[in-house]
């Protein structure tokens, strides 16, 4: 009896230490969005996040992306071959990329390589006291360290994604057309008929934009709100990549079902 | 990190980006499959327009003009209405006839139009007379196994 | 006004959670004076700078800076008075990603339009006064601890404060940093007319360069004496401090249960 009601007492106390958390996420949100305006005009620290979120995650994007486009010409070709329609590798490729992978993978990447990195660089600011030193200096830190990064990470992971989706795309053909033989021609106009730009690469785009705020909210957000010790900077780190990669997942099938729903 | 070297490397990154974007629109995607505001609208009516889906292509003698923009019943005729757009450089006479098809044996089905000989042009807004609806494998099948029935019927005889 | 004490604090209740760390708490600082405060661990001496700062706001009472009162002040008045204020925090707190003369630059790069031929000769004044002029272009983690307090320090007084507040500014330093950061800051409260409250566990070097000793006991002033008094007192509390005594009246145990009962007892 102790037990059930023990468990009960536990998953109310969850309950309400979620809701609290994401209230104060969202208050946090607003706060963000209030100082980003006025701080947009200092170009040189946003190029300087972009750098560290957008270009450092380039190399790994890039190598994901080709293998993730050669495995998908393999599979695809072994599947598609018994229906004795190969040509249409492209089109499945590029679809698949375009619209789901490059976003998705590349965010998940992202929040691995980037979102990670920037919690623990501001949970590491909070516990050295550099963010309090900040605010005693009567600069925001909310607006000096905190939205050049959400900025950037919303401008970073859409190009990350295009990127990612290109490089599959090559990958694809390297091993769907160089190695398996398929023809060239047939594999570049299969995907042309079947891609079109506003659909599926301006959708994929938007996802991207979408899953950027997500994960730059969360990465700032779990640094900014860290406890100050190594443990705390640490489980905040891993609640970035853990909560990020489930947000894009669950935020992926809300917007397929908003974007491609009308379609087929 | 040398400032100027920040601003290099990220300059790459977003010309990267860019060039993806342009490889999208030119080698991958179709750019030029129209935006609903370009091209005139055109109907066609079905009996039956078997799978056809909206997005389909539209072809005229094999050659994508148009893409299938809507699909409805209508509730008086019991007829399928299929509204297509057309891109604005290709006119069709009058007596065009429009059936629906399918690239190969399972391929995604489309919309082909035969142009005739009318000298008058369909205008936006207007409707194909002559249609031809889509195949429907189970009726083919029957048909063929009436025709059978009957043609043994008849040896008996 | 010159009359009017630079800080004031009436009757302030304060505290984390549910449990008051100050409690019916008075201090009154007159412009270009020294205080050290002391008191135990976690016996609301970074309460009380936090309350002066404005980061935290009083339950109840009133704490007035300069004539404005801390609770009800909007978010840019306080940023306004803020960049008023100094405070050198435990570790230096330097932002790790910036050299040291990134460093110093940064309050006037943030809150200044000042040129950078200017700002590069106030960063040199700031880190000439500090004595450390050669070490422009370290970064904080090729410092010792000594070097990054200093330089926390020249960052501290960039813009000329009125009010210097120093958290811990001995904890962890060498005995000769110690004195070279105890002087500095002697010297720097007089040079610049400033006035400074020192968060302190160390009763000998406080006693060198503050005007007066506050210790804080309970949530409340327990003694408010000038050095010459601290040194001369009797009272057993003032005497475990100076002397570094373990046990007295701040008590070695934590509160607990007597030690053979709970030896005994059921697990």
């Amino acid at each position: 009896m102790m037990n059930v009601l023990d468990l009960i007492e536990g998953l109310g106390a969850s309950i309400t230490g979620s809701l609290k958390r994401l209230g104060l996420l969202a208050r946090f949100f607003i706060n963000l969005l209030r100082v980003i305006a006025p701080m947009l005009k200092r170009v040189d620290l946003h190029i300087k996040q972009i750098y560290f979120v957008g270009v450092r995650s380039l190399a790994i994007t890039i190598v994901s992306g080709l293998f993730v486009g050669m495995v998908l010409a393999v599979q695809g070709y072994e599947v598609l071959q018994r229906f004795g329609s190969v040509e249409s590798l492209g089109s499945l490729v590029a679809l698949s990329l375009v619209r789901e992978l490059g976003p998705v993978v590349a965010a998940l990447l992202f929040a691995g390589r980037a979102g990670s990195a920037m919690t623990a660089e501001i949970g590491l600011m909070v516990a050295t006291e550099q963010i309090a030193a900040m605010d005693m200096m009567a600069v925001n830190p909310m607006a000096r360290v905190i939205a050049p990064r959400f900025v950037a990470s919303i401008i970073a992971l859409p190009i990350l994604a295009m990127i990612f989706s290109t490089a599959g795309i090559i990958g694809s053909y390297m091993v769907g057309v160089e190695l398996i033989g398929i023809d060239s021609g047939a594999f570049w106009s299969q995907m042309r008929v079947s891609v079109d730009f506003r659909v599926d690469v301006l959708n994929g785009l938007y996802k991207a934009i979408v899953f950027g705020i997500a994960v730059g909210l969360l990465s700032v957000f779990e640094g900014y709100y860290s406890a100050p010790t190594a443990e705390g900077v640490s489980s905040a780190t891993t609640r970035t990549v853990v909560i990020s990669s489930l947000t894009i997942l669950v935020l992926d099938f809300v917007l397929t079902v908003l974007m491609f729903r009308g379609l087929n | 990190m040398n400032r100027s070297r920040t601003n290099l490397a990220v300059g790459f990154f977003v010309a990267l980006g860019m060039a993806a974007v342009v490889f999208m629109a030119l080698k991958v995607g179709n750019l030029a499959s129209f935006d609903s505001s370009e091209g005139y609208q055109l109907e066609a009516r079905f009996d039956n327009i078997g799978g056809l889906k909206v997005r389909a292509p539209v072809k005229s003698a094999g050659v994508v003009v148009g893409r299938v923009e809507a699909i409805y019943l209508d509730g008086e005729t019991y007829e399928g209405v299929v509204q297509i757009r057309i891109r604005p450089q290709y006119r069709f006479s009058n007596d065009t006839i429009a059936s629906i098809l399918t690239s190969g044996l399972l391929g995604e089905q489309y919309l082909s139009l035969e142009a005739g000989g009318d000298p008058q042009y369909l205008n936006d807004g207007g409707r194909f007379t002559k249609t031809q609806s889509a195949m429907v494998l189970e009726k083919l099948i029957a048909q063929f196994l009436y025709s059978k029935a009957s043609e043994g019927s008849g040896d008996r005889k | 006004m010159s009359s009017q004490p630079l800080i004031e604090l009436t009757d302030v209740r304060f505290g984390y959670g549910e449990r008051p760390v100050l409690d019916g708490f008075h201090l009154s600082v007159p412009k270009g004076q020294i205080v050290a405060v002391m008191g135990g661990s976690g016996g609301g001496k970074t309460s009380l700078l936090s309350l002066i700062s404005g980061r935290n706001t009083a339950w109840s009472g009133e704490v007035n800076i300069d004539g404005h009162n801390m609770s009800g002040l909007s978010p840019k008045k306080l940023y306004a008075l803020r960049s008023r204020m100094g405070m050198l925090f435990q570790f230096g707190a330097l932002f790790t990603d910036m050299s040291v003369y990134d460093n110093i630059a940064f309050p006037y790069r943030e809150k200044t339009d000042l040129p950078e031929p200017i700002i590069r000769d106030l960063v040199l004044m700031k880190l000439q006064a500090v004595g450390l002029r050669g070490a422009a272009h370290f970064m904080p983690h090729e410092l010792s601890g000594g070097m990054a307090r200093r330089v926390a320090l020249a960052r501290a007084i960039a813009l000329d404060p009125m009010l210097m507040m120093y958290d811990e500014p001995f904890t962890g330093l060498d005995p000769i940093s110690v004195g070279v950061v105890a002087q500095l800051i002697r010297k720097l409260n007089q040079t610049f007319g400033l006035t400074s409250i020192i968060v302190t566990h160390d009763l000998t070097e406080s006693l060198r360069i503050a005007d007066r000793v506050v210790i804080i006991s309970q949530g409340k002033v327990y003694r408010d004496l000038s050095p010459q008094e601290v040194r001369e007192s009797q009272d057993s509390f003032i005497r475990q401090f100076a002397d570094g005594l373990p046990d007295g009246p701040v008590p070695f145990h934590h509160v607990a249960r007597p030690y053979a009962e709970q030896l005994l007892s059921e697990l």
